[in-house]
């Protein structure tokens, strides 16, 4: 009995109350998301996209989940089974732990760690593992080539990515999420490093293999992709890993960039998920409008554009910093 | 060292099947790759050969109508017009005024539904799929002034031998104009959405380039030779039906890439409106069917070729008439055809990605090559 | 130097040229129509499958069976027979067959129609689970119809009825020949009379 009480106090308590919170939304949110960007794509096209399975296509989505369920898992047999099983997992994972560190509002963090950035950035490269291994084990030509264009596009992109955050940080001096978001009280970090946010956005695209960037499962492209040889609700992870690490690029950008939960009125939950759709829509608008990057000049365009601007905006920042 | 490890260097090959996406028809590509480089790619047609020659000499001249819509089912209208006036030819009838008119208007309508079509499936191949349904609203207005005079929206069977069957009304001119005018509010938007766009020029800029010696070594007709350079275009060389009437342009290309022949294209597209415009202005009253066509279709002895500028090429059709019903034999030169044979030399030495994007530019259709 | 940060700027500029479309497209209205709550007119020249124009003054159909469509398709999908029946000026169909999972809606038979009994259906629902659901028998089609609209049905003819019907006409055929010859036989016993009579009075 103690020792319940004393767990039900804990901080192991909030863990676990935080994860079952998270998991919730990160199922809402898949939902929504998918429904979200079918609607957004439709109305960019002049069309109204699912209006039959409830009103206008609100729960198509679970439709199509529970379609996915039904699906055989099939494993082809010259995979190799243990790498082949784990990848989905993997890729799922990380995803799901970096929601730890972020702070939906004031109160609202699950575990506010000294290293939350961090924290998140390295799950987001373990994603790269993940895909890698679905690559690999798939034993196919075209997801082998699907994986390593995703590992190169990933790697070039993620050094833009890393020296523009460090931009914030060292405006801040603290890796931690929430000081980030208190420090933002009187105006959104936006305002003051406007280069920075343009960079991060077309990295967290290029992260999240979203469309220009979207070589990796491109469609209409000769290969298929890495997760050719998913099927059913292997398949579903992949697409679920992909939308959840749409959420958490968004909500990081929210933190680092527009102010996280500060907003006046509304509670700060509100503001915050606000902001985050908001980004996401903006991902979504990017997906619609332009057409795939191809991979060389992807991989040019990280090097001798992304890389250079990120630094010079790093050492501009750092300049000022310390003049002041 | 990478001998030293004992590592052979081989290519490998991957098949672009006949069922795919961003092929436009059923073709098949069978690909030797050294990594993301193309070696030799080798197209193997034949998927969907249907025997349109030899149907022709089974059947009577009229009976053959139907058939000249399924070749290139997206300018249909200009392959019935080369037929009709090759056997006019041969029968020596002259098709009224108004019938030309109608049947110009008709034909340049078309021409842009293919050019449009062709813009909208090829942004769908480089990734961008917004502006496809874009092109297919602009189709639809198109499609339905068709569908008001000739019944059908797609395999037109429209042109009888000797002038149209039916007439056009004053509502079918107001709807020419109405899309003339919207389409040309339209530009500005496909401008500022494709053409100017960083990513879509990267992609097209110097890739694929066709030379002139090789449009001419290969005979290439249509954009891929405008685009080239070469501005000979069948409407102006060797005018037919009622194209010395309209003041119109060749657009030409300078350098031969994707980009220039993507441009050609579009200014095709406005030149075209510029023939309906004028021909909506210029259409004089009149018979629709010449006097004395006879009922029985039966061609003297002889032999005709007869070529029109499609959207895809210069299309010819070789008739040879032996004074019977049916004709002895009908040959078919589509476009497509001599297009498609310039792919293998373009694909070698280029990316998988540029691969697709080179197919699409030289807009094929597989229909009319399998035939 | 200054042409890569320029290049950088209009690269940049470009896309979000091409957003601005896009975003305005977001807030158009739609374009598409949600079939099948909301339905199109189809033009009055749409060609569905072809069938008989219910004559105003007869309210029935007009074939004669000349065999004029069947020989022109291109498809050789079209079946007809008819007869002559008994009192009736021209023949008429007993039977019209149209094959329509061939058909390629060219029109061919519409038009070389001496007497225009074909036109084109509006009809585009068409679905079946065999190749046979497709087959249509223009004489039942147009009975369905006449009742919906409400006029006299016009009754297909049984076999017997046209093979009396044909019987009918080949023996009026025959006592009209025999009528014929009987009458030659006359005009030229009377000239055969008339000539001996004249020489008689010589």
């Amino acid at each position: 009995m103690e020792l319940v009480a004393q767990f039900l106090g804990s901080a192991g308590a909030r863990m676990v109350v935080g994860l079952i919170g998270v998991i919730a939304l990160v199922s809402v949110n898949a939902l929504f998301l998918i429904w979200m960007e079918r609607k957004v794509a439709a109305h960019m096209q002049l069309r109204p996209g699912p209006m039959e399975v409830g009103p206008h296509g609100a729960i198509q989505t679970v439709a199509d989940a529970i379609k996915l369920m039904g699906k055989e898992l099939i494993t082809p047999e010259k995979v190799d089974k243990p790498v082949f099983w784990l990848a989905p997992i993997v890729i799922f994972l990380p995803v799901l732990l970096s929601f730890l560190v972020i702070p939906f509002s004031q109160t609202m963090i699950i575990q506010d760690m000294n290293v939350g950035i961090v924290l998140i950035l390295a799950f987001a490269t373990l994603s790269v593992l993940a895909i890698l291994m679905a690559g690999w084990a798939s034993n196919n030509k075209y997801a082998v080539f699907g994986a390593i264009r995703s590992v190169a596009q990933n790697v070039a992109y993620e050094i833009p990515l890393l020296v523009t955050v460090m931009s914030i940080i060292i405006m801040v001096g603290s890796f931690k999420l929430s000081d980030i978001v208190a420090a933002q009280d009187r105006y959104w970090f936006v305002l003051v490093q406007p280069v920075a946010f343009i960079l991060y956005l077309i990295c967290a695209t290029a992260e999240t293999n979203r469309a220009p960037f979207d070589l990796p499962e491109a469609e209409s492209e000769l290969v298929a992709g890495f997760h050719t040889e998913y099927t059913g609700m292997r398949f579903a992870l992949f697409f679920l890993a992909e939308y959840t690490n749409m959420f958490i690029a968004a909500a990081v950008a929210t933190v680092l960039f527009l102010g996280g939960w500060h907003g006046p009125f509304f509670p700060g939950v509100i503001w915050f998920l606000l902001k985050v759709y908001a980004v996401i829509f903006l991902l979504m608008w990017f997906r619609w409008t332009f057409p795939r990057v191809r991979f060389d000049q992807l991989i040019t365009f990280a090097w001798k554009i992304l890389i250079p601007l990120a630094f010079v905006n790093l050492l501009i920042t750092a300049f000022v910093l310390k003049l002041r | 060292m990478i001998e030293l490890l004992g590592i052979e260097e081989k290519t490998y090959t991957l098949n672009l099947g006949p069922q795919h996406p961003s092929t436009h028809g059923v073709l098949r590509v069978i690909l030797e790759m050294d990594g993301e480089f193309i070696i030799k790619a080798e197209p193997v047609i034949g998927y969907g050969h249907r025997g349109h020659e030899h149907m022709a000499e089974n059947r009577n001249y009229m009976q053959f109508l139907p058939n000249l819509g399924r070749l290139d089912y997206l300018h249909a209208l200009a392959y019935n017009q080369c037929y009709c006036m090759a056997v006019e030819k041969l029968l020596d009838i002259t098709v009224p005024e108004r019938a030309e008119f109608i049947r110009v208007m008709t034909s340049e309508l078309n021409r842009i539904t293919s050019h449009l079509l062709w813009f909208g499936a090829y942004l769908m191949d480089l990734g961008a799929f917004t502006p496809f349904l874009y092109c297919f609203d602009d189709r639809e207005h198109v499609l339905d002034l068709l569908d008001r005079i000739t019944g059908s929206r797609l395999t037109y069977c429209y042109y009888r031998f000797g002038g149209v069957p039916t007439d056009i009304d004053d509502d079918f001119l107001a709807g020419c104009r109405a899309f003339v005018s919207r389409l040309r509010s339209r530009w500005n938007d496909y401008h500022n959405l494709v053409t100017k766009n960083v990513i879509f020029i990267h992609r097209t800029r110097d890739v694929g380039i066709i030379t002139r010696d090789q449009c001419v070594k290969y005979g290439i007709t249509g954009p891929n030779l405008r685009g080239s350079g070469i501005p000979y275009d069948i409407r102006k060389s060797e005018p037919y039906s009622a194209y010395p009437w309209f003041d119109f342009e060749i657009p030409v290309g300078t350098k031969g890439d994707i980009y220039d022949r993507y441009v050609v294209r579009l200014a095709e597209m406005e030149q075209s409106l510029r023939i309906i415009e004028q021909a909506c202005n210029k259409i004089p009253d009149g018979p629709i069917m010449a006097e004395k066509v006879p009922k029985r279709i039966k061609p003297p002895e002889g032999e005709v070729y007869q070529a029109v500028e499609t959207a895809r090429g210069s299309f010819g059709m070789y008739i040879v008439s032996q004074g019977d019903v049916k004709p002895y034999r009908i040959k078919l030169r589509t476009p497509s055809f001599a297009n498609m044979s310039f792919f293998p030399e373009m694909a070698v030495d280029t990316l998988v990605a540029d691969l697709v994007a080179n197919l699409g530019s030289i807009d094929v259709v597989i229909p009319e090559i399998d035939r | 130097m200054m042409s890569y940060f320029k290049e950088i700027a209009v690269g940049f500029w470009s896309l979000l040229a091409g957003m601005a479309v896009t975003i305005r497209y977001f807030v158009k209205p739609i374009v598409t129509v949600q079939y099948p709550r909301e339905k199109i007119q189809m033009s009055p020249r749409y060609r569905g499958y072809p069938q008989f124009i219910i004559d105003p003054e007869t309210q029935t159909h007009k074939c004669i069976a000349c065999d004029m469509c069947a020989r022109i398709c291109p498809s050789q999908l079209i079946t007809v027979e008819g007869t002559k029946f008994p009192g009736e000026k021209q023949k008429r169909a007993t039977q019209y067959l149209h094959e329509h999972q061939y058909c390629s809606l060219c029109g061919l038979c519409v038009e070389v129609c001496p007497t225009t009994a074909l036109d084109f259906s509006k009809v585009y629902t068409l679905a079946g689970f065999r190749r046979e659901d497709f087959v249509i028998d223009h004489l039942i089609l147009l009975q369905a119809r006449q009742k919906t609209a409400g006029l006299p049905i016009t009754k297909i003819p049984t076999a017997e009825e046209v093979a009396a019907a044909i019987a009918a006409e080949a023996a009026a055929k025959e006592a009209k020949e025999k009528a014929a010859k009987a009458q030659a036989e006359a005009k030229k016993a009377a000239e055969a009379n008339a000539a001996p009579a004249k020489e008689d009075k010589e």
